[in-house]
């Protein structure tokens, strides 16, 4: 075989190996597979407004799960139904009002420095509408943090001995819950990830498998664009 | 009648392509290596943003210009013996002359190549032993700069999946942000909260360990004020490719002015956050298997 034609082939093998690899990356940055949800964007004053209800259950169930026993956070979409969407489409530099709905008891922080709200509109929360500056890490039962928008806030947990509470979700507000408010913005578009930082995965190693290491429970993506 | 390709008598060339070859790669050597050092250096990884930093530089440059002439000769010898004895096509195969010992080549060979390793060695070991260039030393270190008590001290902590740092000389504050003053001593404290991390802030030289229950020490004194790149270098979990964050390098009094900021934001848990340790066990564990 002539030096040339070995010469074209050895490069067009190269580039279909590196086209490969860039297919293989771009499906891994990508997420596909974990379907997103997009949340409705209303405007006020000109600008995107969004309002984000989201619940955090300790069992997620066998209607919304193959998994049943993992804790989760779940989102509630249009018609009112609670939906395991963890990648939310949302709008650049809009305010974002979060209301999160936590069925969960208190597995603590390992970090208490996290039990300060930071990222958030007055650095300060509303838990059960009373406003508040930090709680007990002990009492944390999650997070919901975005690193890259320095977002943290601690979720307290429903106290151990509450009455109704919640067995396996979608958990009605009937239930024993707690309330948390909070508003933050979002910046330019990107892809940012958020996550949970209480070690709340019953059963796995340090309270950190699981649920904590797969997207579509106690992580998840905030597509903003 | 047939005709047959003649055979040179082996060992029939009596060229000095030995001698062509030193020299050119004597030429060659004496013009890269200057270039390489004065040119290549001051570019090479992994950036000035503080004393180990750059010594980690000059270290590379170093490394970089011994590697030269040994690059030079190899280029020279490959590309003399391409051009030099390729043969021409329809040419029949012949074998070589036979190889013969030559005891001067043998000696010279592993002499110098003795010398030049043993050298970096040597050259590495100083500069190491000199601050610690920057490495986690563990919780007992051995390179330790002159003047390591009075140095401003920073805990990193790492957990699954984000930095943070505390200030035991500001109160034990905790912040999410890595912020240091310019031209200053610095002591870091890696550890973590859980599984192994480690802490990479490559522009200051900085790699270290971070493990739970052990207090990593590392070195540096930082430079004029710049931002830098903070990674994990040890893959920890799902979001270990996202636990990035930018540090920062700031004049003494923005630092001031910056510590006491933080030190009003988290008078709101003073009261829960634990006293200042070297290390922490991972914990609570209620959910842990």
């Amino acid at each position: 075989m002539r030096f040339g034609v070995k010469l074209l082939l050895i490069a067009s093998a190269v580039v279909a190996g590196g086209v490969l690899i860039g297919f293989y990356v771009a499906n891994l940055t990508t997420l596909q597979g974990s379907a997103s949800y997009t949340i409705p964007v209303q405007q006020a004053s000109g600008k995107p407004v969004v309002n984000l209800k989201i619940e955090t259950v300790a069992a997620v169930g066998p209607q919304l799960s193959p998994n049943p026993d993992w804790v989760s956070y779940l989102i509630q979409n249009q018609k009112g139904a609670w939906i395991r969407r963890t990648v939310w489409k949302l709008p650049a530099n809009a305010t974002v009002h979060v209301t999160v709905y936590n069925f969960d008891g208190a597995s603590g922080l390992r970090n208490p420095y996290l039990a300060r709200p930071q990222g958030v509109d007055g650095n300060q929360v509303t838990i059960d509408g009373k406003p508040a500056t930090g709680i007990d890490p002990n009492d944390a039962s999650h997070t919901f943090a975005v690193p890259a928008y320095h977002l943290i806030v601690a979720l307290p947990g429903v106290a151990d001995n509450a009455k109704n509470q919640c067995g396996y979700a979608p958990c009605s507000l009937k239930l024993a819950h707690r309330t948390i408010q909070f508003t933050f913005h979002t910046g330019a578009p990107g892809h940012y990830r958020w996550q949970c930082f209480v070690p709340c995965a019953a059963g796995w190693i340090d309270g950190f498998g699981g649920p904590m290491q797969t997207i579509g429970y106690m992580d998840g993506f905030l597509d903003v664009s | 009648m047939a005709t047959h390709p003649t055979t040179a008598a082996p060992g029939a060339d009596r060229a000095p392509h030995g001698r062509r070859v030193i020299v050119a790669w004597l030429v060659l050597s004496i013009v890269a290596t200057p270039l390489v050092a004065i040119f290549l250096g001051p570019i090479l990884p992994p950036g000035n943003a503080s004393v180990q930093g750059s010594g980690q530089v000059v270290d590379n440059t170093v490394l970089t210009a011994t590697i030269t002439p040994v690059f030079c000769l190899l280029l020279v010898f490959f590309v003399y013996v391409l051009t030099r004895f390729r043969a021409a096509p329809a040419t029949a195969l012949e074998d070589g002359p036979p190889l013969r010992n030559h005891n001067g080549i043998q000696v010279t060979w592993i002499v110098v190549t003795t010398v030049v390793v043993l050298s970096l060695a040597g050259f590495g070991t100083f500069e190491l032993l000199q601050n610690g260039s920057g490495g986690g030393q563990g919780p007992s270190p051995v390179a330790v700069p002159a003047g390591a008590d009075h140095m401003m001290q920073v805990q990193v902590i790492g957990q699954q999946w984000n930095w943070t740092y505390r200030y035991p000389g500001y109160g034990g504050i905790e912040t999410q942000d890595l912020y240091l003053p310019e031209n200053t001593y610095v002591v870091l404290n890696v550890t973590s909260l859980d599984v192994i991390h480690s802490f990479w802030a490559y522009a200051l030289g900085v790699k270290a360990d971070a493990n739970p229950g052990v207090d990593n020490v590392a070195y540096l004194k930082t430079k004029g004020p710049r931002s830098f790149e903070i990674r994990c270098a040890e893959l920890c979990g799902l979001w270990h490719g996202y636990m990035y964050q930018t540090g920062h390098i700031v004049p003494q009094s923005q630092f001031a002015a910056w510590i006491k900021q933080q030190q009003t934001l988290n008078a709101s848990i003073a009261r829960y956050m634990p006293k200042y340790s070297r290390s922490y066990y991972p914990d609570p564990q209620r959910r842990g298997g």
